[in-house]
């Protein structure tokens, strides 16, 4: 690990403050990715802003029933369990569930796992020359490697890395809102601008600034609560990274009806991806398992498998009929 | 042999090695490339094998930093960190995790490194009564904390109840993810994920047992939760 200054805020403010004062700086909030990938040499900040004491970690009710806010630095267990997020959002707290383990969600923070990055192998290991991510221009090692957990929509040239975040496909799912504060103050990104595709600058994971830092994230007020579920395929049956998963909620009515309806995929690609293709297919027709097929059909018509990955474009379409088949299947 | 495998030794990259306990993550328990890189680099020079020079270069990297206008904390920064009820006070690297404070400078061998990546849950502790993963996370940042470790769940000769029950029940077989999987059964027991071997086993995931006494560990969990109440809240 290479040294750095350690210095700690004690309000958002002086967190904004200090990571303006100097280049090479990042917030240190709960480690479970930052403290890895500096041990690996993949991270080397010169100075870390510890920021696990700026007052931000509460869930709380917005007024006039927009929804619900969660300061940045809650626990992502403590989220999980919220009863506030229990009952509104039980998609988000399943996905927060289906995370790494208990201990790492003892210690990460909602901001810090809008944050997460890849776990491509040829990005985690310095050791491995190619990866355009850590080192923009040097190449993709993952395009004629191994890419087992890799890209298969969204991806470029570039770049097939996925984001590996569970919260993030419930939080795409829900449209939240990433509330972020800065020198010049605060401003709002909707999760859907907040991660970035590859593109050609692959090294980039979002369009948060590197001066700002993320003080919320707001829930709006969705009518899903009921009809919602988080679908999460991997190696083994926990403690495991997504290959596929699927953020569901659906509404019918009394005609079979889809009346509203929102997916996400986790594990396909450098964002979390909402599948609105998929979506436009179902508005309006019946619920059964035809149409899960042709609108999972359509959403992956543009996915691109590699060497050892094109087993995730019939995993993804079956993974989204399954989750469909079981938010049609619940009680509202 | 073949030359070009052999590289000289470049200074640059000895400065990046961490004297507080990174040796071993990539000399033993780095990834196999990480490792293979680094060895490929130390068997080309002679003077790389001992490792001296190591924390030489280190030292002088750590000094540079420590000269840096405006730096807010130097590189030896002072630490108050309460363990198992007791204070006290270190002098450490910002870089020394809670782990290698516990093993290396206070000579508290229970927690143990597994993988020193949050992946094995050996090195598991509890903060404030919870469990979390100490190889991730910086000694510095505790201060104020309320860390239990192995060491501090049993009164003197009284084992804990979770202690107890993994000896009852052969909760291991070499022994090395225990300590780990005690402190995360005693915070699994105190969350009330007790409710069924399968939510043992889930809520237990963060542990992973080489030897595979996965079996017992689920009995032994079961049995201590058994003669534990859980949190009413």
């Amino acid at each position: 690990m290479n040294p750095f200054t350690y210095s700690r805020a004690n309000d958002a403010a002086g967190a904004v403050t200090a990571i303006a004062a100097k280049p090479k700086t990042k917030f240190l909030g709960g480690g479970t990715n930052l403290i890895d990938l500096m041990k690996m040499g993949v991270e080397t900040p010169a100075q870390l802003v510890d920021i696990t004491r700026v007052p931000l970690a509460q869930v709380e009710e917005l007024p006039d029933g927009k929804g619900v806010r969660i300061g940045a630095l809650a626990r992502n267990s403590d989220v999980a369990e919220h009863p506030l997020i229990q009952q509104r959002y039980p998609l988000l707290s399943q996905a927060l569930l289906a995370g790494a383990s208990p201990q790492l969600r003892n210690m990460a923070t909602v901001g810090g796992n809008l944050m997460q990055r890849t776990r491509c192998y040829y990005f985690y290991d310095p050791a491995f020359p190619q990866c355009n991510k850590r080192n923009p221009g040097s190449g993709c090692g993952a395009l004629k490697g191994y890419n087992r957990i890799h890209a298969i929509l969204g991806q470029s040239d570039q770049c097939i890395a996925t984001n590996p975040s569970d919260m993030n496909v419930a939080l795409a799912a829900l449209e939240a809102v990433v509330r972020v504060q800065g020198p010049k103050g605060e401003r709002e990104i909707p999760i859907a601008d907040f991660h970035r595709l590859p593109g050609s600058a692959p090294n980039v994971d979002t369009n948060l600034k590197e001066d700002e830092l993320i003080t919320a994230v707001d829930l709006p007020a969705a009518p899903f609560a009921t009809r919602s579920h988080y679908l999460k395929m991997r190696d083994r049956a926990s403690y495991a990274f997504a290959i596929v998963s699927v953020a569901a909620a659906i509404e019918i009515d009394a005609g079979k009806k889809i009346t509203a309806v929102r997916i996400a995929l986790g594990g396909v690609a450098h964002k979390p991806w909402r599948a609105q293709k998929a979506e436009q297919q179902l508005l309006g027709k019946t619920a059964d398992e035809k149409t899960f097929r042709a609108a999972a059909e359509a959403e992956l018509a543009a996915a691109k498998g590699y060497a050892h990955n094109s087993f995730k474009i019939e995993l993804a379409k079956r993974s989204i009929v399954r989750a469909l088949t079981t938010v049609a299947g619940m009680t509202s | 042999m073949n030359d070009e495998d052999f590289q000289p030794i470049d200074p640059g990259e000895l400065a990046g090695i961490d004297p507080t306990g990174g040796l071993d993550d990539l000399l033993i328990f780095g990834s196999p490339e990480t490792r293979r890189h680094f060895l490929k680099q130390v068997a080309g020079t002679s003077a790389a094998l001992t490792l001296g020079p190591f924390v030489g270069l280190a030292a002088a990297e750590v000094a540079e930093v420590a000269g840096t206008p405006g730096a807010v904390s130097t590189p030896t920064a002072s630490v108050q960190l309460k363990i198992n009820g007791q204070a006290h006070s270190l002098a450490i690297d910002p870089r020394t995790t809670l782990l290698d404070a516990l093993r290396e400078h206070l000579q508290m061998t229970g927690s143990k490194k597994g993988c020193d990546h949050g992946q094995c849950g050996a090195c598991t502790v509890l903060v404030n009564g919870r469990r979390i993963n100490s190889c991730l996370s910086l000694a510095i940042v505790h201060e104020g904390d309320e860390i239990t470790t192995i060491e501090g769940l049993a009164k003197g000769d009284e084992l804990h109840p979770v202690q107890a029950a993994f000896l009852e029940h052969d909760g291991f077989q070499c022994g090395y993810c225990t300590p780990g999987q005690i402190c995360s059964a005693v915070a699994c027991i105190a969350e009330g994920h007790t409710k069924s071997d399968a939510e043992i086993r889930e809520w237990m995931s963060g542990n992973l047992c080489r030897c595979g006494a996965y079996p017992n560990i689920v009995a032994a969990v079961k049995e201590a939760q058994s003669k534990t109440p859980a949190k009413t809240s």
